[in-house]
């Protein structure tokens, strides 16, 4: 075993601290404090944290820009949301026919329930996709079958051509953008743009209260998290994990010391889309409804973004980003912070909230790329030695000088 | 056919020799008083004698009176019976054209002839128009026999050409006639020979009227009669399903009808008794196989109609022959209009593709606009600059807010240009200055950075404009579209994109090649540091680029804006598109750029005409070839090679 970095028990103790504090506040078991509403809002947030995690691991760490992992966050979210609202509608269909004098055919079940589900993009036959929907074990295989076929793919023509840098980031944008312009379609199969609706309603708990689904969701979340951080930090420590910096910092001489480079980044890059997918399947029976606008390139965008913020080269710097953002993000436009009065014009968050994010990126990019992680570097007291001035190497985004003192 | 000979002969009569013909007959009321009944209330029976009456008078008002009679602007007088038009609430007289006194309050009746009775009138009118001294109504005339041709206006036209004054309106008539003579013709040779005279062009009204001497009507039977044309036979399971062949079938009465699953589900609802229906127990219902053993038990016993089964189609099917009949009887006609007709679909298909191209062309333009200020940027300094849709979106909102105070949309877009150029470049300048400048070791963060930039941009113009789609209109004499034929034809705003995307590559082409700054600029694509080396002020050279770059997405800005609608969005929706353009093509050079935008034009283009219902389709197969595309030529169309590719 490995020594694992020394970020993973405090960590695991700050998650779990958090996890005790909210399930004792949660109005299923405990004091009412926080609604069910906003904890839904923080179950989402840990499947945000998990997919900026898997963003982090393959940015930060790989040094692939990765304009496509929320596209295998909603492909996982797809993938279950088909199950979900198959066997609710499954449910719902069947009882409307029990009513009938002759039991139904099982033809007359599935075009009922195809029409049920249908019906909003006019159609009524189940189109190929949906080929596993009626079962929840093959239907979870998908969860991690078709964001790891379509990453590994995709890696690998992409690796395989040598695609890296500014191109590469281009590239897994357009493959996000023809995904959710598939997904857009109405002959695709997934209900155009109305996508999958009514997915909080879990089949076999309809009579469970909300807040106790929220909050086994919500554990769920946050057990994702913990195990995926774990994980992660397992993969990127040791010597893959320097490999897989190497990798990052000058891919040339990686290649050239004899390791395959394409092969560690096509695991890399596969992994974390698994993991997103993942991320995804826990994150939208919490949403209940998922359309193919979330998987557009500008959310993927985003989740760079939150890792940016946090600190990207640390784990929990994706992950304080993640929480940190999403969470400020949903209060300025859920209208929970004041307006402010300027006397000639009053500054409404609601419309004003992205500029100052989009502001704040800059300003974040430009004056602090360690991001709020860095903000750990100041207690725990490391700082890069003075070089006085001279780079530890050509990219001033590598991570070497850290390395260095480590 | 001889009524309406004898009315054209009368018609040319009463042009012709009209004064002779005022002299031989009395006016215009006694011929509407001898069939005074008729007129007073026409009907479609009696009409026509009506119409003869008139045209055979030769008087010189018919052609006013039918017209008036058809716009039910003609009454009559109850105590006399006599005839006026109204006209401003005052009667006038119909042989005169002079006012007989005001309407009165009561004594008039209206004459309304109902939709036939003034079908009738039209198509004499028709007759009258063919000939009348106005070119309009002659035109009119023509178009209206082009719209509803039929085979009693073939002589008042053949009769009408000698004496057209106008030669295009003469072949025009030629051409309506071949037309006519084919569909409606008398001997074969003739109809065949106008066919040939026809058949040139890609008109909509030459494609219909070979359709019309081609419809078919399917048909069943045993064997397939000898006398009849027949277009073609069908074989059941290739040609058409056996559904359709059993379908036409049973509407023919040839067949039982089919029993459908809701059928069998009724049938079987209706006759449950004691838990079971025809033996078979109502739980095992929910087998298909079980419920048509339990129909087919209620079958034997006569209850409901027998279960037709696949066999039982195949074999009702298999007794008849399917096949369609032309409606024309002659094999020779339609054998030429089929000849005919391929031609001219032959034609019909090449001017597609010719229009596709076109379109693809203009495409192609846009995006080579939208992408060349990024093509420019990228290459020069390796910067993505994630903002570039935004500055398109600026470029527009520019011309948008222009035009609000420049009411003359010429001037408004022509001062528009240049606003937006110098906008852009501005803010393209300011942000080279401010934020990329501190980023070019970490191409990665110019990304991001600049896309900070794009969504912060993007909720301003949002609070500013709001999120309503403004409109930029181009200037009328932009409005409209160039029409080569009834398939091809292209709108001036593309033309002028296109100019303008020609302009600004001969522009860039200049710069580059021609200018101290354009050597500058090459200098440091290729080589930063031995630019610099050479005394180059390579950071004067970035911000210069960089303002140009922007300063012409302002530009492609306003072009799009012509066509598009203007919204805080509309970046966004090129942003990516424009980054294909740059990668296929290959970055740092001008006809890469060119390259690629023609290339991804023509690629949607040609896919949307494969799938034209489906635009998302189209973008989506693009995308996925492009990623194809990137695997054999990494590097782009028209790849650096040597020490300037870098990497």
């Amino acid at each position: 075993m490995r020594a694992l970095p020394s970020s993973v028990p405090w960590f695991l103790g700050i998650l779990g601290l958090v996890v005790l504090a909210v399930t004792v506040m949660s109005e299923a078991v405990g004091t009412g404090l926080i609604s069910t509403s906003f904890l839904k809002v923080l179950g989402m947030t840990l499947c945000f944290c998990l997919a900026a995690l898997a963003m982090d691991v393959v940015w930060g760490y790989c040094g692939i820009l990765s304009l496509g992992h929320m596209a295998f966050f909603g492909l996982g979210g797809y993938a279950i949301g088909m199950w979900l609202m198959y066997a609710r509608t499954e449910i719902i269909v069947a009882a409307n026919l029990a009513g009938r004098a002759i039991p139904p055919t099982e033809a007359e079940l599935r075009d009922a329930i195809g029409s049920q589900i249908f019906g909003v993009v006019g159609a009524s036959d189940f189109p190929w996709v949906w080929g596993f929907a009626h079962s929840l074990p093959l239907q979870l295989a998908m969860v991690v079958v078709v964001p790891g076929l379509i990453a590994l793919v995709f890696g690998w023509l992409a690796f395989r051509s040598r695609v890296t840098g500014v191109y590469l980031s281009i590239l897994t944008q357009a493959m996000t953008l023809a995904l959710s312009l598939w997904f857009f379609q109405n002959d695709s199969g997934l209900r155009g743009n109305n996508g999958l609706s009514g997915l909080q309603n879990i089949p076999g708990f309809l009579d469970a209260p909300q807040a106790a689904v929220a909050l086994a969701f919500f554990l769920a979340s946050a057990l994702a998290l913990a195990l995926g951080y774990v994980f992660f930090a397992w993969v990127v420590s040791g010597k893959m994990g320097s490999v897989i910096r190497a990798i990052r910092d000058d891919e040339a001489r990686v290649r050239f010391l004899g390791y395959p480079v394409e092969g560690f980044k096509l695991f890399v890059f596969t992994l974390t889309a698994i993991v997103a997918g993942i991320a995804g399947a826990l994150y939208y029976p919490q949403a209940g409804i998922i359309n193919p606008g979330e998987m557009a390139p500008i959310a993927s965008i985003y989740l760079a973004v939150w890792v940016a913020i946090g600190g990207r080269g640390r784990l929990y710097g994706a992950v304080i980003g993640a929480a940190f953002v999403s969470l400020v993000s949903t209060w300025f436009t859920g209208g929970g912070a004041p307006d402010i009065d300027l006397g000639f014009y009053r500054v409404d968050w609601v419309d004003w909230w992205l500029v100052l994010l989009g502001v704040s990126f800059v300003l974040v990019t430009i004056f602090a790329p360690k991001g709020l992680g860095g903000l750990v570097d100041l207690w725990t007291e490391r700082r890069g030695r003075d070089r006085h001035g001279a780079d530890l190497g050509p990219d001033q985004g590598a991570l070497r000088e850290r390395e260095a003192g480590e | 056919m001889p009524r309406a000979l004898v009315t054209v002969l009368a018609l040319c009569l009463s042009f012709a020799f009209a004064p002779v013909a005022r002299a031989q007959q009395s006016d215009l009321q006694s011929v509407l008083q001898d069939n005074q009944d008729a007129v007073a209330n026409p009907s479609r029976s009696t009409v026509n004698e009506v119409i003869d009456a008139l045209v055979a008078s030769g008087l010189p008002g018919v052609a006013e009176f039918l017209s008036r009679w058809q716009e039910r602007e003609v009454v009559v007088r109850e105590e006399d019976g006599l005839f006026f038009y109204v006209e401003d609430d005052q009667l006038i007289d119909i042989a005169t054209g002079e006012a007989a006194g005001p309407v009165p309050d009561d004594g008039i009746d209206e004459v309304r002839p109902n939709g036939g009775v003034r079908r009738e009138l039209a198509g004499a009118l028709v007759q009258f128009q063919l000939s009348s001294p106005d070119i309009a109504e002659r035109r009119a005339a023509l178009d209206a026999i082009s719209g509803d041709m039929s085979a009693d206006q073939i002589e008042p036209l053949a009769a009408s050409i000698e004496d057209e004054p106008s030669a295009r309106i003469a072949a025009r008539k030629q051409r309506l006639l071949a037309m006519l003579t084919a569909r409606f013709g008398e001997d074969t040779e003739a109809r065949v020979e106008a066919i040939r005279q026809i058949t040139n062009g890609v008109s909509v009204e030459l494609r219909g009227v070979l359709n019309q001497i081609l419809t078919t009507s399917d048909e069943v039977s045993e064997t397939v009669p000898e006398d009849v044309n027949v277009a073609r036979t069908y074989v059941p399971g290739e040609d058409m399903s056996l559904d359709a062949a059993y379908s036409e079938l049973v509407e023919r009465d040839l067949a039982p009808p089919r029993v459908s699953d809701a059928d069998i589900y009724a049938a079987l609802t209706q006759n449950i008794a004691d838990g079971a229906v025809g033996g078979v127990p109502v739980e095992e219902l929910s087998d298909p196989a079980r419920r048509i053993d339990a129909y087919e038990a209620l079958a034997a016993e006569g209850t409901v109609p027998g279960f037709v089964g696949p066999d039982d189609m195949a074999a009702a099917v298999d007794a008849y022959s399917f096949y369609a009949i032309y409606d024309e009887p002659d094999p020779a006609v339609t054998d030429a209009a089929r000849a005919a007709l391929d031609g001219v679909e032959t034609r019909v298909g090449l001017s597609e593709a010719a229009d596709l191209s076109l379109d693809a062309l203009s495409l192609a333009s846009i995006y080579f606009l939208a992408a060349i200020g990024l093509a420019v940027t990228f290459g020069v300094m390796g910067v993505i600059n994630m903002a570039h849709g935004e500055f398109i979106m600026m470029g527009a909102y520019t011309g948008y807010v222009v035009q609000s105070l420049v009411p003359n949309y010429t001037i408004s877009i022509i001062l528009a240009l240049p606003l937006a150029f110098a906008v852009t470049f501005a803010l393209g300048v300011a942000m080279e200055r401010l934020v990329i400048r501190w980023l070019y070791h970490r191409p990665l963060e110019t990304l991001l950075a600049t896309f900070g930039i794009s969504i912060a941009l993007q909720q301003l113009a949002k609070n500013i404009f709001g999120t309503q789609a403004r409109p930029f209109t181009a200037p009328d004499w932009l409005a409209g579209s160039m029409v080569v034929s009834d398939v091809i034809s292209i709108s001036f705003v593309r033309i002028a994109i296109f100019v303008l995307g020609l302009f600004f590559l001969g522009l860039l082409l200049f710069i580059l090649k021609r200018t101290r700054l354009g050597l500058e600029v090459r200098a440091v694509t290729q080589n930063p540091r031995m630019a610099a080396s050479m005394g180059i002020n390579s950071e004067r050279i970035n911000m210069l680029t960089f303002g140009l770059g922007s300063g012409i997405a302002g530009i492609a800005g306003v072009a799009i804006g012509l066509y598009a609608q203007v919204t805080s969005e509309m970046g966004s929706n090129y942003i990516v598109q424009s980054f294909m353009t740059v990668v296929v093509g290959g970055v740092g050079n001008v006809w890469g750029t060119l390259a690629g935008a023609t290339l991804i034009g023509f690629l949607q283009k040609g896919i949307e005409w494969f799938n034209p219902s489906n635009t998302l389709a189209a973008q989506t197969f693009m995308i996925l070839f492009i990623i194809l595309f990137i695997q054999f030529r990494p590097r782009g169309i028209v790849a650096l090679k040597g020490r300037a590719a870098g990497d």
